[in-house]
């Protein structure tokens, strides 16, 4: 009696064991399987018989935003569609990069940020479908195109937003420092050299509104001159030049100018502290690329109405943008392909500019760009789109390379900000620079 | 009868062999090859070169430094402050729980939620704490940039967050002590400190020693504070990189994840060490005793 007790006893203890272990095991299952939760309802045909896709996005894109998902999904009752949004990039990335590569979990669309095309077409081309012999690549700028495009011609994504440059700046403040406050007059002032814009800087400093300095950072000055430079860190076979490149000095040379002077704010873009000094007027002037429109509108709010406005930027020069690609590793491939293609069609474009202000990347859209009436007026009734319009146009192509991102990374929030908030001199600034990148590319 | 303990512990074994032991020994796989986050397939053999590069990087040295200093001045006041807060506590008071609650709300913070209002308190222009420090004369600092400062900053995060946690450990230790002790002391004439020093001490040193040792697992593994308090340089100059940040920076941001990997098994063979050196102060303790 007293052995069959322990016996169903030890019976019982096993099967608790064994539930419990099959529940955890389970439990991460549907974790790693949390990213596509329609597969299941697609597969299973529980949804109607709809083809679910999925797309992953990091930030804000703006297609939710500008009804483009509903429009889709009522053009094609047979589909639907859900965003996963991540919304840091430094989190987006690497979480889609290793997914890729394990073949699972990944949307039927991915976003691919303009600082991790390069590593994605030259390490993941594989991995991605070839959308070049999909689409009428005309449709784009040929600089946009060749950012996603490998060697061998295969594109692994199309281009959606891209961050044409200008000059965002206040004119009361501008006028009670005595400078000129015409956009086409100051465009003329600083055309060519962002050396010029410093000097404008300089003048405004000899007769600053009290409190107030020229920019926001030396740092978004040395992004915005690189941004229009034709040589980055790498050269167009991929190698690492950043040590000699003519864009990188002249970049450097103007953030140093910057740095060195009393005129900026030294604040860290998108962080409190700026968005506050945005709201409370604290600089005259803030590179702007297309996205930034949107940003100074919200923080700068009420009080800044009417008393910003949009001056063409010393050289084109191209900011942020992003692309969105196709996995081989998705199910519905053949659906993704046809809503990759309508998201970033010219009028879909143009809608996403409507109402989130990310600029096209396809050039037949620029005719008909409407920002929208408020964002006009805010602006003192600036012809954005044109300004825009203009710079995209003659942006020269830029090769990026595998670690674009934690060389500027290393440029910016380690060189630069030494010398601009802890008083190093530009050349300790840059031998810091020196030994982070060389750590970056592993020398 | 004997099988079922193991059984028991089983599902431990399995989860932690699953999700602990194979990724650690991965980990080791890993900080033996050249791999790169992009390519994760492509892995060539190395040997110990990931480990001779961080013996000879200044960045690595640097990290090790930052989380030891970082790890006592958040540690030590931590524990003092701890002490003294739970002795307080220790005497009859008023709502005596509703104390005890608020002293565990910050730990029931997340690390995100404290750290962003921080970076606020902290900010160079118009933080409250270069406010304060106005009025008493004394120049706005650049918290986040200086050398100390930064150090400081991130530690008083980690004060706030875990000095209630531990105060209510000892104020449970405390409780423990029996309270004749007490009395047969205060007839001997001594006074509160006397007590505190003679027989509350005394008493809580396994408790002491305990939370001496999750404190420095804790500062060892330091990660979310300095992260998003600076970035994952941890300031222009690594002033606040600790190594776990700078485990961060190279396998995620960089993309090294060999290197990153190198890291990993260095932070945990600097833990191995800290337990052993703690195991034999532990036990010259208990020898003179």
């Amino acid at each position: 009696m007293r052995t069959s007790t322990r016996g169903s006893r030890r019976m019982m203890t096993l099967a608790v064991v064994a539930t419990l272990t099959t529940g955890l095991l389970a439990g991460c299952a549907d974790d790693s399987g949390d990213s596509t939760p329609n597969n299941g309802g697609g597969n299973g045909g529980g949804g109607g018989g709809k083809t679910a896709l999925t797309i992953g996005t990091f930030g804000v894109f703006g297609y939710k935003q500008a009804g483009l998902y509903d429009e889709y999904m009522k053009l094609h009752p047979d589909v639907s569609i859900t965003e996963n949004v991540t919304t840091k990039t430094d989190v987006y990335w690497p979480k889609t990069i290793t997914r890729l590569q394990a073949g699972s979990g990944v949307d039927d669309i991915q976003a691919i940020e303009i600082g991790n095309v390069a590593e994605a077409v030259q390490t993941q081309a594989d991995k991605f479908v070839d959308l070049g012999k999909e689409v009428d690549k005309s449709q784009w700028l040929d600089w946009k195109n060749a950012q996603a495009t490998t060697k061998d011609g295969k594109q692994i994504g199309l281009g959606t937003d891209i961050g044409p440059m200008a000059i965002c700046y206040r004119k009361d403040l501008f006028k009670e420092a005595g400078l000129e406050t015409d956009r086409t007059k100051l465009a003329a002032e600083w055309k060519g050299d962002w050396s010029k814009f410093v000097d404008v800087g300089k003048n405004y400093m000899k007769k600053a509104p009290s409190g107030t300095k020229f920019v926001d950072s030396a740092s978004s000055v040395y992004n915005a001159a690189l941004g229009g430079a034709s040589e980055r860190y790498y050269d167009k076979d991929g190698n690492p030049i950043w040590d000699k490149s003519k864009g990188v000095k002249a970049a450097w040379n103007s953030a140093m100018e910057v740095a060195t002077s009393d005129m900026s704010a030294k604040l860290k873009q998108f962080e409190k502290p700026w968005d506050q000094a945005l709201a409370n007027a604290k600089f005259a002037t803030v590179a702007c690329p297309a996205w930034m429109i949107g940003y100074i509108q919200e923080k700068s709010g009420e009080a800044g109405k009417g008393n910003w406005d949009v001056a063409a930027a010393p050289t084109a020069a191209n900011w942020g943008g992003a692309f969105i690609g196709v996995p081989t590793a998705g199910k519905h491939q053949k659906e993704a392909i046809a809503l990759a293609k309508w998201l970033t069609a010219p009028e879909q474009q143009a809608k996403v500019f409507a109402k989130q202000a990310s600029f096209p990347s396809a050039p037949a859209a620029y005719a008909t760009l409407k920002p929208q009436a408020a964002t006009v007026e805010y602006f003192s009734n600036a012809p954005i789109a044109e300004i825009y319009a203009a710079s995209a146009k003659t942006i020269p192509v830029q090769y990026f390379g595998v670690k674009d991102q934690p060389i500027g990374t290393a440029i910016a929030d380690v060189g630069i900000l030494q010398v601009e908030q802890k008083g190093k001199t530009p050349e300790q600034g840059w031998d810091a620079a020196k030994n982070e990148i060389k750590d970056v590319l592993g020398q | 009868m004997k099988a079922s303990p193991y059984a028991f512990i089983t599902p431990f074994f399995l989860v932690f062999g699953a999700f602990g032991l194979v990724p650690l020994l991965y980990t080791g796989w890993y900080s033996l090859h050249s791999v790169q986050l992009s390519s994760l397939d492509k892995q060539t053999w190395v040997g110990l070169e990931n480990y001779k590069n961080l013996w000879s990087s200044d960045f690595f040295w640097n990290a090790l430094k930052n989380t030891f200093t970082i790890g006592l001045i958040s540690t030590v006041p931590q524990l003092l402050l701890a002490l003294g807060i739970a002795h307080l506590l220790n005497y009859k008071l008023r709502g005596s729980t509703l104390w005890r609650v608020v002293m565990l709300t910050p730990y029931a913070t997340s690390v995100a939620a404290a750290t962003l209002v921080f970076t606020l308190l902290y900010s160079w222009d118009g933080g409250m704490i270069n406010w304060l420090l106005h009025f008493v004369g004394v120049d706005p600092i650049n918290w986040r940039e200086s050398d100390w400062g930064g150090q400081f900053a991130v530690s008083s995060i980690v004060i706030w967050r875990w000095t209630g946690y531990n105060a209510l450990i000892y104020l449970a230790a405390m409780q423990a002590i029996p309270a004749d002790l007490y009395e047969s002391t205060a007839l001997d004439g001594a006074n509160r400190w006397q007590q505190f020093r003679h027989v509350t001490i005394p008493m809580l040193r396994p408790t002491i020693l305990f939370t001496v040792v999750v404190s420095t697992i804790g500062a060892t593994q330091l990660f979310g504070e300095p992260l998003l308090f600076g970035g994952s340089k941890g300031g222009s100059e690594h002033q606040y990189q600790t190594l776990g940040l700078y485990m961060y920076d190279q396998g995620w941001i960089i993309g090294n994840l060999g290197k990153a990997s190198a890291i990993a098994w260095s932070m945990f063979l600097i833990l191995l060490i800290v337990a052993a050196v703690n195991m034999l102060v532990n036990r010259r303790l208990r020898k003179s005793q």
